[in-house]
């Protein structure tokens, strides 16, 4: 579930580019899957033109699908309909309740799984037989589906919020626990007996080679432990019946509130896309001191 | 020597789990937490006669045919939209909208405009994982080095060796990393739809169990998903180290450097 | 053969049919969001075949904008490239180019033998002929040891003779190269330079040779096509009069080599203080 590189710095086709005669000789090794698109703020405005034409286009799509009656209205709304409703939503109480829910989620679990996975990930990567002595049980527990859980969650704590919390912690554990793995093994030896021979005691070792290094990997972590974290509130809402927007539209489709229940997905949506801008904008923020942001490794 | 070494590395904490969980559950009866023995053996019962073809079977058949098809259907979509300027610029915003809509909430949209069918379960799976495959694709297509393109153009490799000589690997390691996300958003799915809408398969089976306080049953439920994850994971993983070994070879001369 | 507005001067020229490869009145304009930049303004030069001419020019003349004009990776804003007498659109089978950036393009989820061959095989060619044109080519650019690498476990000079070797294989009458030894280390570039010129006599192949090292166009060329700087006209098409059999060590200690090496600096040096060859200049060449 991790999202995309960003989507908004394009390069294609600078017209100087291939102007390279010049200057220091480029870097013989770079290959696309390590390399990281360039902001280039200047023709962003130009650059999304296209895409409103795109989302207009679209939504002209859905508007007509039921008015031509290629699907039925009572299944499908026009989008006009979907759009009022959501408006309408954004005037009741009720629906910022429900978000706030939802939210509220999201961010306890996703402020648990960090912490839990922080100081478990470090102590547990400091150390070369910590690390294979949990490897196997890792390679075995992360694999299984949050969604499992539900059963269990519905049995221990019924449709409270705890029951979401367990599925989003259980969820975004491992997607930041895996990548502080992944970031302590990757500080460098020399780095690290540089430090030693000047001294530095091991808390200072961690904080000034082990976090540094850690950083990136820990904030590519936490990205794509936030948008799974939404998933699997909802999820949880959707399935458990625990208060918040997945409840909401499952009460929406079951009571035939059509145009109510599309209007909640487009939240959903909107909020997902939310979580994702700003992630992106914070990862850029606390690492913007690092030459180039890592891509995610394959993990 | 060093085999036996790696192995007790392996097994050593699994064991120590079991152990403490197999004292823990020794004195008293648990309501919730059912003993190693029992659940072993509710593990058997359950899923090893007639549900496997009732329940077991089906859901995994529905799960590879919607995780296939998405894959297929967003590598060659996402080949197409990469390849095309004004048709990526077009389409972007909208498919990251649509990726950013957590997945299970197409299930009671799709239940509505489809009615509860297998039909239905599989296209779940497929709205609902396609977009890390697609949008992965575009992204990799887009990134092919201008370079390589290059030369392969001088060379004349146009049309579809120019696909597959250079686009599908060039894009291989984001397509793998798409690939990965939809395998674990189409287990998600598989259960979800069958615990929403469903009369038969694994997730309804658990929530079943659930319901009637059959907890050694639903344990072992949760196990079996637990192995169905696992062992996709090793799939993927042994495909993945098998098609990107340049990759992961070229990956390592870098980091060395 | 110049137009009238702007009397740029012109490399050597060719009557009709004698020509490899032609340049006539190229121009070239970006055309970008902050406005027009003219990155070539006039060039017309001929290759007779089986020539081997350096380009050489200041930082940013438009090198590389010409020659992928040259390779019809890039359409010309005015003017046409004549591969053989036959205008070039796209490509042509009958070209190859090697790039500056060795490590960015070779297929690195291939092995060394496999990208020698692809362009073969996307040509059609059967399988026994590619594979002697591929043991040839590895062969004669001193890889024959190592098919079954990947170019990303040799070093920098070898990848680079993979590209090399790929462009031999495929057999073409002109063979562009653009900074091939920019990026390769100074032992290395002196045993390229002599492999260069070693498969360019082997070959009879006609090789266009971009770069911004002077002794190295001096060296390798029989001629010596000057580039002003942006917008790029022609300051001076310098006939190369050196032995034909060239060393690295004798060649370089000639005092006609120090001569001509003097006066392609000079050149360089006037591009780009601005000056800007006239007309007349060049008729008295």
């Amino acid at each position: 579930m991790q999202p995309l590189t960003p989507i908004f710095d394009r390069h294609s086709d600078r017209p100087l580019a291939d102007e390279k005669s010049s200057g220091p000789l480029p870097l013989p090794r770079s290959f696309p899957g390590g390399e990281k698109p360039r902001p280039g703020k200047m023709r962003r405005s130009k650059k999304q033109l296209p895409g409103l034409a795109g989302i207009i286009g679209f939504l002209l799509l859905w508007e007509l699908i039921p008015r031509v009656g290629v699907v039925e209205p009572r299944f499908l709304p026009p989008a006009s309909e979907v759009i009022a409703a959501l408006i309408t939503d954004f005037s009741l109480t009720a629906f910022w309740v429900a978000v706030g829910e939802t939210m509220l989620a999201w961010a306890i679990g996703l402020m648990m799984a960090i912490v839990l996975a922080v100081v478990l990930g470090f102590i547990t990567g400091s150390s070369m037989v910590l690390r294979k002595f949990t490897n196997s049980t890792v390679e075995f527990l992360r694999p299984i589906p949050s969604v499992a859980l539900i059963p269990l969650a519905v049995l221990l704590f019924g449709v409270k919020i705890e029951s979401t919390l367990m599925l989003v912690v259980y969820a975004s554990f491992w997607q930041v626990f895996i990548q502080v793995l992944y970031g302590v093994a990757d500080v460098d030896n020399v780095a690290m007996q540089t430090a030693k021979s000047y001294g530095l005691g091991t808390m200072a070792r961690v904080r000034h080679v082990v976090f540094p290094t850690a950083l990136p990997y820990l904030m590519t972590g936490i990205r794509l432990a936030a948008s799974v974290a939404l998933i699997l509130a909802i999820t949880a809402e959707l399935v458990i019946g625990s208060p918040g927007l997945g409840r909401e539209i499952a009460l929406a489709q079951s009571g035939g509130a059509i145009s109510g229940m599309y209007a909640l997905v487009l939240a959903t949506g909107l909020i997902g896309v939310v979580i994702n801008l700003v992630m992106r904008f914070i990862e850029r923020k606390t690492l913007s001191w690092h030459s180039s942001i890592r891509s995610e490794a394959i993990v | 020597m060093r085999f036996l070494k790696t192995l007790g590395y392996v097994l050593a904490l699994p064991l120590i789990l079991v152990a403490i969980w197999w004292v823990s559950t020794l004195g008293e009866t648990n309501f919730f937490v059912p003993t190693p023995a029992l659940l072993a053996e509710a593990f058997a019962e359950t899923w090893l006669g007639d549900r496997i073809l009732s329940d077991v079977l089906p859901s995994i058949g529905r799960l590879v045919v919607g995780v296939s098809s998405a894959i297929i259907f967003g590598i060659v979509t996402g080949l197409l939209i990469g390849s095309v300027k004004w048709l990526r610029d077009l389409t972007e915003p909208v498919l990251e909208f649509f990726r950013a809509i957590p997945p299970p909430v197409l299930v009671p949209v799709l239940m509505l405009l489809m009615g509860i069918s297998d039909s239905m379960k599989v296209v779940v799976i497929i709205s609902g994982c396609i977009w890390p495959v697609l949008l992965n694709t575009i992204e990799g297509v887009r990134a092919i080095d201008g370079v390589l393109s290059d030369s392969a153009h001088t060379y004349g490799i146009q049309g579809w060796a120019r696909v597959k000589y250079l686009v599908l690997p060039s894009a291989g390691p984001q397509i793998m990393a798409g690939i990965r996300q939809c395998l674990s958003i189409g287990l998600i799915l598989m259960v979800i739809s069958e615990m929403f809408a469903s009369s038969s398969g694994l997730g309804f089976a658990i929530v079943q169990f659930q319901r009637s306080f059959a907890i050694p049953e639903m344990w072992s439920g949760i196990v079996i998903l637990g192995l169905i994850g696992v062992a996709m994971s090793f799939i993927f993983q042994w495909t993945e180290r098998r098609v990107l070994r340049w990759y992961h070879g070229l990956r390592e001369v870098e980091n060395a450097i | 053969m110049q137009s009238e507005t702007t009397p740029a001067p012109a490399g050597k020229t060719l009557p009709g049919n004698e020509a490899m490869l032609s340049v006539r009145n190229m121009k070239k304009v970006y055309k970008t969001d902050g406005g027009d930049i003219e990155a070539v303004r006039n060039l017309t030069f001929d290759l007779k075949a089986g020539e081997l001419a350096c380009l050489v020019g200041p930082s940013g003349s438009g090198k590389t904008t010409l020659l992928k004009c040259i390779a019809g990776l890039m359409a010309p804003t005015e003017g046409e490239v004549l591969l053989d007498g036959v205008k070039v659109s796209g490509p042509p089978k009958k070209m190859a180019v090697v790039f500056q950036e060795y490590g960015r393009s070779l297929f690195p989820w291939m092995r060394v033998r496999e990208n020698v061959e692809l362009p073969l095989k996307n040509q059609g060619v059967p399988k026994a002929e590619r594979d002697r044109l591929v043991d040839d080519a590895l062969e004669a650019v001193g890889l024959a040891h190592v098919p079954q690498s990947y170019p990303w476990q040799l070093s920098g000079g070898m990848q680079q003779r993979v590209a090399i070797a790929r462009a031999v294989a495929y057999q073409p009458e002109v063979l562009l190269m653009d900074e091939p030894f920019a990026a390769v280390d100074a032992q290395t570039r002196a045993d390229l330079e002599d492999l260069i010129r070693t498969v360019w006599r082997k070959l009879g192949v006609t090789v266009l040779f971009v770069t911004h090292d002077i002794d190295e166009s001096v060296y390798l060329g029989e001629r010596v096509i000057i580039l002003s700087s942006s917008p790029t006209v022609i300051q001076e098409d310098l006939t190369i009069d050196l032995p034909d059999e060239r060393d690295q060590l004798n060649t370089r200690s000639l005092p006609r080599f120090t001569e001509l090496r003097h006066h392609v600096y000079e050149q360089i040096q006037l591009a780009k203080a601005g000056h800007r060859p006239t007309a007349a200049a060049q008729a008295g060449h």
